[in-house]
């Protein structure tokens, strides 16, 4: 069927094709997004029942493999020792997130300048600034303005208590002299904007129940679709197809009854993340574009960064927040600039967590030796139940060439269409970075008295953080979108997920990515009459 | 997914081990996980684990070369200590099924202080803890690398 023509179609509702949507309402230009995934229904979350932890290991998994909902897509990541994880639906993996809302800093910016690898981006710190803060107040953030070593942000809610476990991490930080503070998270601590208060339901990644955790569905896409915006959802575009003139025409999409169509389009914006946009673009080939859509560089799907995490976790004396509990509520920013006597470029990020929920804590404490079998199991179970402290070193992800999204040759989707295959080695820089990490948790661990000490570096399901496949650039053979997210090869294809970055930073992306779409959004309705020049 | 999943063999196998990873314990009046409302937990809600279990059950018959309850206690430790160690991806999943079918028993929960309940709605209550401790981390300050 051939549909009427839109002006703007974005392909996927997560956390970047929910904000370039709300923005671009605005201008009462007919928008259109078409997700693959639906709406999900709060009332079905794990947290509304007795076996909610449980849902973790099978249905509410991270892991597109593992969960295989008819709206997931598989991934080969078989060659990679950090595994894909996301969430697709109407929200995308804000919906499956764990809400800590760092930003990039100014610096992260520029690593070329200041530290000679990579390369810098060619937009700064400051071309965000409005934007980080247009997105703070649109998707809701708690936190605490002030702190030394990170960028000012004001968020619109006091932060989450530190409960238990804040102080006990406090106290360690303290012992050692390093920075720490609470972090900046988008659990609503207070009623706002239609959203009711976190009531510390605890198992906030696999979503949030009562609706305190910030997911697009209940965020942006309620504005966004009230301005005129239009969603289609269990919508999976195939390919994107382009005219005689080289410019994009629209996109062949399976509808939600698996019927194929076509929507024509005057514009076209990807939203898919680091993984699923340059499955698309390498998808989308024709005579004019045998190598992939937006690929005269060569560069889609190359230069993948995940941000392999090093965690390090032990368990106290005295009692944690354990499942009672948003799971992280404090960073340090102590080890986040370069310091080469460290021996290693860049830095990271810490995040700690406040403990896990019973089943958790027995599966994972089995599987480490330190939970026996036999009639000692009970008394070590209450020891380590309600005591565990976590310290995640959150590690910059340099780009290199070699980490890249492919095509699998055999894999493919419900629909038939080739899945992404990852290949990806982590860099010997990161992996000193990580030795770092670990070796400054474990200090940070015992100041706090912790013992049974613990470590998964990287932690294998840890890839949350899709970044860098489509880079942005001011040099087309050296990128794949200009600086204000368009396609160097097509002048009306646009990108605004995590695949523009450049590089990673130290810290969770969400705040950027959606403060990179908003502006993408704000660059395209500032050149509304040469859009296309 | 109903009990047939597995063949008596297999259940019997599943059960014995069950208690060997956590047994009864009077100290803590809870149940071992052989206990019978357990086991009829974990084999109605198998589900997608099904056939890992299965094949850990397999893996462990074959170990055993028979009835893991007819062996000697030294031989089933020896065996299960194997099975652990070789037992891959499905030991793994059997253990956590086991675990996570256990640890949801409103006797053990009860054992451990909780409420018998799901998070939502009800929540929990969250304390304020001591913010004066960050005025360790004001007072000592610092400030953002320039980016030029």
């Amino acid at each position: 069927m051939h549909r009427d023509p839109v002006d703007v179609l974005i392909i996927g509702a997560g956390a970047s094709g929910a904000a370039v949507a709300w923005s671009l309402a605005e201008t009462k230009m007919h928008i259109l997004c078409l997700e693959q995934g639906g709406w999900m229904n709060p009332a079905d979350y794990p947290s509304t029942g007795r076996d909610w932890e449980a849902k973790f290991y099978g249905d509410w998994s991270t892991s597109p493999n593992v969960r295989g909902r008819p709206e997931d897509y598989p991934i080969n990541d078989d060659n990679s020792p950090i595994k894909v994880v996301n969430f697709n639906a109407v929200g995308g993996s804000t919906v499956m997130y764990t809400a800590h809302w760092p930003r990039l800093h100014p610096s992260d910016f520029k690593v070329k300048t200041l530290d000679g690898v990579a390369d810098d981006w060619p937009i700064d710190y400051d071309a965000l600034t409005p934007f980080f803060e247009e997105n703070d107040r649109m998707m809701g953030v708690s936190g605490l303005s002030g702190d030394p070593l990170s960028p000012l942000t004001h968020p619109p809610m006091p932060p989450q208590p530190l409960g238990l476990s804040g102080p006990l991490i406090g106290k360690a930080m303290n012992k050692l002299g390093w920075h720490w503070w609470p972090s900046d998270t988008t659990v609503a601590t207070m009623d706002y904007e239609g959203r009711a208060r976190c009531i510390n339901l605890g198992h906030c990644t696999p979503a949030c129940a009562q609706g305190a955790k910030a997911s697009t569905d209940i965020t942006y896409w309620p504005h966004a679709i009230r301005a005129g915006v239009e969603i289609k959802t269990h919508c999976r575009v195939r390919e994107i197809l382009t005219n005689e003139h080289g410019m994009a025409s629209g996109v062949v999409y399976y509808d939600k009854d698996g019927v194929e169509q076509f929507q024509p389009a005057e514009v076209v914006i990807i939203a898919c993340n680091g993984v699923g946009t340059p499955r698309l673009l390498l998808n989308s080939v024709s005579g004019r574009f045998p190598n992939g859509l937006a690929n005269s560089s060569g560069l889609v799907g190359k230069n993948l960064m995940f941000h392999p995490y090093a965690q390090i976790y032990g368990f106290v004396q005295e009692p944690t927040d354990s499942n009672r509990a948003p799971p992280t509520c404090l960073w340090s920013k102590e080890f986040y600039d370069t310091d080469l006597s460290r021996g290693f470029v860049r830095g990271y990020g810490i995040q700690f967590g406040r403990g896990a929920g019973p089943v958790f804590e027995a599966v994972a404490s089995e599987q480490k030796g330190i939970l026996p079998w036999g009639a000692d199991h009970h008394h070590v179970f209450r020891r380590l139940n309600g005591h565990r402290l976590a310290v995640s070193a959150i590690c910059e992800d340099l780009p290199e060439e070699h980490n890249r999204v492919t095509l699998d040759p055999v894999l493919k989707d419900s629909h038939g269409i080739p899945a992404p295959k990852i290949d990806y080695t982590i860099s010997e820089n990161s992996r000193k970075m990580m030795e770092h990490g670990l070796a400054r948790g474990r200090e940070i661990l015992e100041a706090a008295g912790a013992t049974d000490i613990c470590t998964n570096s990287p932690i294998p399901w840890g890839g949350w953080h899709l970044l860098g496949t489509a880079r942005m650039g001011t040099d087309p053979a050296r990128s794949v979108v200009n600086e204000w997210g368009r396609s160097h090869d097509v002048k009306n294809l646009f990108i605004v997920d995590g695949s523009v970055f450049v590089t990673s930073g130290g810290v969770n992306p969400t705040s950027t990515i959606q403060a990179i779409a908003l502006y993408v959004a704000d660059q395209m309705k500032q050149r509304l009459a040469n859009l296309f020049d | 997914m109903s009990a047939e999943t597995l063949t008596q063999t297999q259940r019997d196998d599943l059960r014995t081990i069950a208690a060997m990873i956590i047994p009864e314990s009077a100290e803590y009046k809870v149940p071992g996980a052989d206990d019978r409302a357990i086991q009829a937990d974990i084999l109605a809600t198998l589900g997608r684990d099904t056939e890992p279990v299965r094949a850990a059950l397999d893996h462990l018959a074959r170990l055993a070369g028979k009835p893991l309850a007819e062996l000697d206690t030294a031989q089933r430790d020896q065996v299960a200590k194997e099975f652990r160690a070789t037992g891959g991806v499905p030991a793994a999943t059997l253990v956590r099924v086991v675990l996570q079918c256990y640890y949801r028993d409103d006797r053990v929960l009860r054992s451990l202080g909780y409420e018998l309940r799901a998070p939502f709605p009800k929540g929990h209550t969250l304390q304020q803890g001591d913010w004066s401790l960050l005025d360790h981390v004001r007072a000592r300050g610092g400030s953002l690398r320039r980016a030029p």
